[in-house]
């Protein structure tokens, strides 16, 4: 006789409380599969845990951010954000689609380099570059994005070796009407340092005033704080016109655009209240087109949006280590997934899909981590279904940032897989070894 | 282990406890064991019983079934041991 499929056993209490108004669904979905490919025979093959990434998912969503802006301005232009994931096949797929390359840092400079992109398609942003990298960027003809009267004065004095221009913008914060107001990065504009390093540059014989930057903050859940930044930025461009008769020939908005992840203490789930890439682009392009600049002058739009385009293309999956109960009698599970690799768990309440068949059954569980650390918490409090050990999972929208802020911290990072538009499975990073760490280690002669 | 007498549980899992007007929700094989438990079955032929229908190996089932016999001991759901001093 064929055995009953087996559950564990579970008791819930029943809390009595006020109804949830927004009748959220509370049956937990299951993800058994990515791309129509098996989670459980990719983990068998590439071991566990494991990054997958979908180049569908990523073609799909620039193509859906380009429409949405292309279909209202008429010079739009991506630069992929290396910081949010540099791996080499994740860049080469954006330029591939037509983005540029916006960098913040001399390693992220010589990274798409190496990628093929010609220096004059890559936006050098950021507080740190070296002299060497702004040679390097003057050199090749890329876009300089200064951050602070330090850099511009170290431009100046580069240039005076060298017959070429530098093309310069500046970065500009400003307040957009959004908590936190980011004033650590470019000149303020309301308190007129803007418009000096405007001035400064454009007194100066060497440096082309190419185009003017902001990047208003991160996960900004209110389109309208783009148009109110894109509007002060038209302002400093009709200035920058009628003061010296020059045209600015970009506007770059940064990035910042939510992606459907939810943050930790928000009510409701980010995939029903982030705005979509129209809201975005309505408020951006309205603000340009509705602004003094002349038509025959709009400026090319930039954009340098990272999160809300690769985070949906990324998951990791994982299996359950432990089942345990906390000293109140909660259900915690311990996952092998922690916030080494998984570090946007320190502000998203990530969602967690069991991989295979389960019931209605849920309880309210702590996942955890392997870590040998209290910090590594994935959920402090989710409804989860009735896992065992060695029972699969899968965490979606982790696409963005986890690649590039991981941390090697006492266990190695795992493989990085593609799943390619032919629906083949590619490693396009390998797990690392014992021997990549010991490479980079010397021990002292009387150590030996 | 024995279930106190005065606890009530339908048979789709719905469980009212009188004493503390806590009623509790039960999971299709967490409901089979504690009828089985009302019918005075030990341990140990739960897990005989249990590993003989279900597709559960009987170390899996094993820490199971204490783990939730851990959680009606939490709710208070049980008869207190007699203790001899």
């Amino acid at each position: 006789m064929e055995k009953l499929r087996y559950e564990r056993p579970v008791i819930n209490k029943i809390k009595a409380g006020v109804p949830d108004k927004f009748g959220m669904q509370t049956k937990v979905e299951i993800m058994p599969e990515i791309e129509g490919i098996s989670v459980k025979d990719i983990l068998k093959e590439y071991g566990s845990p494991v990054f997958v990434l979908s180049e569908n998912k990523i073609r799909e969503t620039y193509q859906e951010a380009h429409r949405a802006f292309s279909s209202r301005y008429p010079k739009i232009q991506f630069a992929w954000s290396y910081k949010t994931n540099y791996l080499d096949a994740v860049c080469k797929i954006y330029h591939d689609e037509g983005s540029w390359a916006e960098v913040v840092s001399g390693f992220e400079y010589d990274k798409a380099i190496s990628n093929g992109v010609p220096g004059s398609k890559i936006l050098f942003n950021g507080p740190d570059k070296s002299n060497e990298d702004l040679v390097k960027a003057i050199d090749n003809g890329s876009f300089i994005h200064i951050d602070h009267f330090d850099e511009l004065y170290s431009i100046i004095r580069l240039t005076k070796n060298t017959d070429k221009k530098a093309k310069v913008a500046i970065r500009i914060n400003m307040d957009t009407g959004i908590y936190p107001q980011w004033d650590r990065f470019g000149f303020n504009y309301e308190n007129g340092e803007a418009w000096n390093a405007i001035n400064r540059i454009m007194l100066s014989e060497n440096l082309e005033l190419v185009g003017l930057h902001t990047h208003i903050g991160t996960y900004i859940m209110s389109a309208n704080a783009y148009a109110v930044a894109a509007s002060k930025l038209a302002e400093l461009a009709v200035r920058t016109n009628r003061k010296f008769n020059h045209n600015i020939k970009y506007i770059d908005m940064g990035g910042g655009f939510a992606s459907k992840n939810t943050l930790k203490g928000a009510y409701l789930p980010g995939k029903d209240t982030c705005p979509s890439f129209d809201d975005y682009a309505e408020a951006i392009t309205s603000a340009l087109i509705n602004s003094e600049i002349a038509p025959d002058n709009l400026p090319i739009l930039f954009l340098e949006t990272g999160r809300a385009l690769i985070d949906e293309a990324g998951y990791i999956l994982g299996t359950v280590l432990a089942n345990k109960r906390l000293s109140n009698a909660r259900r915690s599970t311990i996952v092998d997934v922690g916030v080494n690799m998984l570090f946007t768990s320190f502000w998203y309440e990530h969602e967690i899909y069991p991989a295979q068949e389960c019931s209605l059954q849920t309880e309210d569980t702590a996942i955890y981590g392997p870590l040998c650390m209290n910090i590594d918490v994935l959920r402090e409090a989710i409804q989860f279904p009735l896992l065992q050990k060695g029972d699969h999972f899968v965490i979606p929208r982790v696409g963005a940032y986890n690649m590039t802020q991981w941390m090697q911290f006492i266990t190695l990072r795992p493989n990085i897989l593609l799943i390619d538009r032919n629906k083949n499975i590619q490693i396009i990073r390998d797990k690392e070894t014992n021997e990549v760490f010991k490479r980079q280690e010397r021990v002292p002669e009387h150590l030996k | 282990m024995k279930i106190r007498s005065n606890i009530a549980v339908s048979d789709n899992g719905f469980m009212f406890d009188p004493n503390t007007g806590d009623s509790y929700n039960l999971n299709n094989t967490a409901a089979e064991i504690l009828q089985m438990l009302k019918s005075g079955k030990d341990e140990s032929e739960i897990i005989k019983e249990f590993t003989q229908k279900y597709d559960v190996d009987e170390a899996t089932f094993e820490q199971n079934l204490y783990d939730f016999l851990g959680m009606l001991g939490h709710y208070d759901l049980v008869e207190k041991e007699q203790t001899n001093y």
